[in-house]
């Protein structure tokens, strides 16, 4: 038996870490990956309340979180070489226009 | 301390220091392996609270086919170490105030939750697949239904961005 608050800060804190990585990473694909460890967190903390309530609604958005994250990891990494494609460089500071 | 209170220690270390391991490394591949411990041991907690569905979807989808995306993009456009510049120095000045604040908002409302959320997870199975399944099809059919069209449209998006220019 662990009670839902361990799950619930666990989440917290590798919410928090995906944020600081989010801020200080200056690669472009861990910056992406950042955003993954982000969702992965909110996974958790859905399961956790899911379990805890006796409820099924929470996996179900689970599964469409893990859509979406896929969705956007085909998209995100598709503009990602294009973008190496058009500035030779994954440095989102070498990245700053819109327009080339 | 209960054999499930120390399997729940012992996967949560190992997602916390992966997380870190994520921030500290240098090479994106390796970021990238450590994302994947991350993924493995919260598919661990999945099965410790009796999610056993979610826990399998994690390891084939997540695990699997993103993180197979994500290396294989890493090799393909021969990711080196990151540059450090002034702006990175910025963004950490800026950044770890606005970290910890996040972190102490979130820890307010948890110590702020009621006692329903401290009496526990049970490791039973309590949402079995079957129910899962009969909630995804008969109340969430419109937004299951939407999900494929997103994955249609991503498809389609995936194709224009990386197709290359005559």
């Amino acid at each position: 038996m662990v009670p839902t608050n361990y799950y619930l800060i666990l989440s917290a804190i590798i919410f928090g870490l995906g944020v600081v990585a989010f801020i200080f990473k200056r690669n472009v694909i861990t910056i992406f990956m950042s955003i993954e460890l982000m969702l992965n967190a909110v996974n958790l903390a859905f399961v956790a309340f899911s379990q805890a309530k006796h409820q099924s609604d929470g996996q179900v958005f689970v599964l469409f979180v893990i859509v979406v994250a896929a969705a956007e990891a085909a998209v995100g990494l598709g503009i990602i070489i294009l973008m190496q494609r058009v500035r030779h460089s994954l440095n989102v500071e070498r990245v700053d226009l819109l327009k080339l | 301390m209960t054999p499930q209170l120390a399997i729940f220690f012992v996967l949560a270390a190992l997602a916390v220091i992966g997380a870190l391991n994520l921030i500290l490394q240098k090479h994106p591949i390796h970021s990238a392996l450590s994302l994947i411990v991350v993924m493995i041991a919260l598919a661990g907690l999945y099965l410790l609270m009796g999610a056993e569905f979610v826990a399998a979807v994690q390891i084939i989808v997540y695990g699997g086919a993103i993180m197979v995306l994500f290396v294989f993009v890493i090799m393909l456009l021969n990711a080196g170490v990151e540059e450090k510049t002034n702006i990175s120095k910025l963004a950490g000045i800026a950044g770890v105030p606005l970290a910890v604040a996040l972190l102490g908002f979130i820890a307010a409302a948890i110590a702020r939750s009621n006692d329903a959320a401290q009496a526990g997870v049970e490791s039973g199975t309590l949402a079995s697949t079957k129910e899962i399944s009969t909630m995804l099809f008969k109340d969430f059919v419109y937004p299951f239904e939407l999900t494929s069209f997103l994955i249609l449209v991503a498809i389609l998006g995936a194709i224009v961005l990386a197709q290359r220019e005559n």
